[in-house]
């Protein structure tokens, strides 16, 4: 049997999809209201702060702050289980966005902590990049 | 005192027995029983039911569903499906209408195979999927559990909350578990290795399932169901058992914001809600059935319902507090044995009703002698990212 793979997002959920598309790129994207300035994350095609419509993308840099983590030490998926353990950490980027993302590129998930500076490390499929994240 | 209502109540209850349906049995014809049982306990009969709550567990075209299974024609409909917090938001609808006197018999129910068909709920599980915000984290692996388990990070990080003292939920749980016959049978039917009361050490020596959550941090994975039937006020004074008052009702959401406070639940804005309406404080509360999916989940909301401040829930349930024998220190954790030690079919929020109701008739395992006043409070979704939040305050005469 193949290796177990990583289950990877839908490129045709309409709401979603600007911002998986850019990743092929390695950008890593967010909406900001051009009216009311608020920063909007997950991808959305109306403003949750005003419910306008006048979005526009940002870039990231790609650098943030770990909010909380936990290390996820059992999956019933079979590509996480392979993973175990593992550290999901919420990540707050520089720019304002909150996104849930891997912290890897440690030796052991457990050093983890929160207000660990981190920056995105992409991981290429063929459609598109995965943004992980790895210590600053 | 505010002033308040008593325009509708619980006069029938019944709780599933089994945890192990062994397949057997499908959601919808516990749902059925469930219902039979529950009208019995009121001395009311199908026919007298012209209201119905149903969270759509039993299939799609949730309210047409159930009463053509049941043989029904109600002529109030509520298909409000948020999670385990469904039964406190249809608890507050049912209130609600019976008192705008839109009918006069509400009939909730729940039924559930989760254990039979292996779904995973409480440790390694995933739950959600379709919405757009799924889409931006299936590649990370969240467990369902994951979820919760980041609340608790922050929370030890921002207040200094320790494992011991989240481990007090836990033992608390199963110290009124082991007095309730069907919640020990539940721990033999789900093959628990080692069914007795527990202590700190025990729940903190546990298996590591999601840091910083032990494995008897979290909730079982069981069949179940249960029925509760509401009366308004006229109904009630001539039902079987004594009526249990609705006193008040809060509802809200919470959801993962930009900056937001993860430690904070959407109890915070129920709570004050449902006390409101009440005209009663958290210090006048009796029995606290809090939605236990996991130890995190029972400290937040305790501390969002404004039993202690903010951050203090830790120290606060220490020493057993939350025990039904302490009386005088606090009010008594989910006397059932909750979802962590008796039932936890995926969404259980109408135990915790059950639950409040028993100890206000007096009829509980545990019983907190002299129980005046109750909260159920149950909360749909994860804790951490979206949730939604049911509290309901329930009185005696």
């Amino acid at each position: 049997m193949a290796d177990p793979t990583r289950p990877l997002p839908n490129l045709r959920d309409l709401d979603t999809q600007a911002f998986w598309q850019a990743t092929k790129d390695k950008r890593l994207t967010y909406q900001q209201c051009a009216d009311c300035g608020t920063v909007v994350f997950y991808p959305r095609r109306h403003c949750t702060g005003c419910f306008g419509s006048n979005l526009a993308w940002k870039e990231s840099a790609g650098k943030g702050t770990v909010y909380t983590y936990s290390i996820v030490r059992q999956s019933y998926h079979p590509f996480f289980r392979s993973m175990a353990p593992y550290a999901v950490a919420w990540i707050d980027l520089d720019e304002g966005p909150r996104l849930v993302s891997n912290v890897v590129g440690v030796e052991d998930p457990a050093s983890v902590r929160i207000g660990m500076r981190v920056k995105v490390r992409w991981e290429e499929h063929e459609a598109l990049c995965v943004p992980l994240f790895e210590p600053a | 005192m505010a002033s308040q209502t008593r325009d509708a109540a619980i006069v029938g209850i019944h709780e599933f027995p089994s945890r192990d349906v062994e397949g057997a049995l499908s959601p919808l014809q516990i749902k059925a029983e469930c219902a039979a049982r529950a009208l019995e306990d009121a001395g009311l009969e199908l026919r007298d039911v012209d209201a119905i709550y149903d969270a759509g567990e039993g299939g799609g075209m949730a309210g047409l569903n159930i009463a053509e299974y049941f043989g029904l024609k109600p002529k109030v409909i509520d298909t409000t499906g948020v999670g385990g917090s469904s039964y406190e938001f249809h608890a507050a609808h049912a209130k609600r209408d019976l008192a705008a006197g839109r009918a006069r018999v509400a009939l909730l129910t729940y039924g559930s195979t989760a254990h039979s068909n292996a779904q995973a709920i409480g440790v390694g599980g995933r739950g959600g999927g379709g919405h757009p915000a799924d889409n931006m984290d299936s590649f990370a692996g969240m467990t369902l559990v994951a979820n919760y388990a980041m609340v608790a990070q922050r929370h030890m990080f921002d207040y200094g909350t320790t494992s011991e003292q989240l481990a007090e939920i836990s033992v608390a749980t199963r110290y009124h578990a082991m007095r309730n016959p069907e919640a020990v049978k539940a721990m033999e039917d789900l093959e628990f290795l080692d069914i007795r009361e527990t202590t700190v050490a025990d729940v903190v020596g546990s298996r590591m399932i999601a840091d910083p959550l032990h494995l008897l941090e979290c909730c079982m994975i069981s069949d179940g169901g249960g029925a509760v039937v509401i009366a308004s006020a006229d109904v009630a004074r001539d039902c079987a058992k004594p009526p249990v008052w609705l006193l008040g009702a809060g509802e809200a959401t919470g959801y993962p914001e930009n900056g937001g406070d993860i430690t904070t639940s959407a109890a915070a804005q129920s709570g004050p809600t449902a006390f409101g309406e009440a005209g009663v404080r958290p210090d006048e509360i009796d029995i606290a059935m809090i939605y236990d999916s996991f130890s995190i989940t029972v400290l937040t909301i305790l501390e969002d319902l404004g039993f202690c401040a903010k951050g203090e829930g830790g120290a606060w349930v220490s020493g057993g507090r939350l025990r039904f024998d302490r009386p005088g220190d606090g009010p008594a954790l989910n006397t059932d044995g909750g979802g962590l030690s008796s039932n936890h079919p995926g969404m259980r929020g109408i135990f915790l009703l059950i639950e409040a109701a028993r100890q206000l008739r007096g009829e509980s395992c545990s019983q907190v002698e002299g129980a005046q006043l109750a909260v159920a409070h149950g909360n749909g979704g994860m804790l951490g990212s979206r949730h939604c939040a049911g509290t309901v305050i329930l009185g005696r005469d």
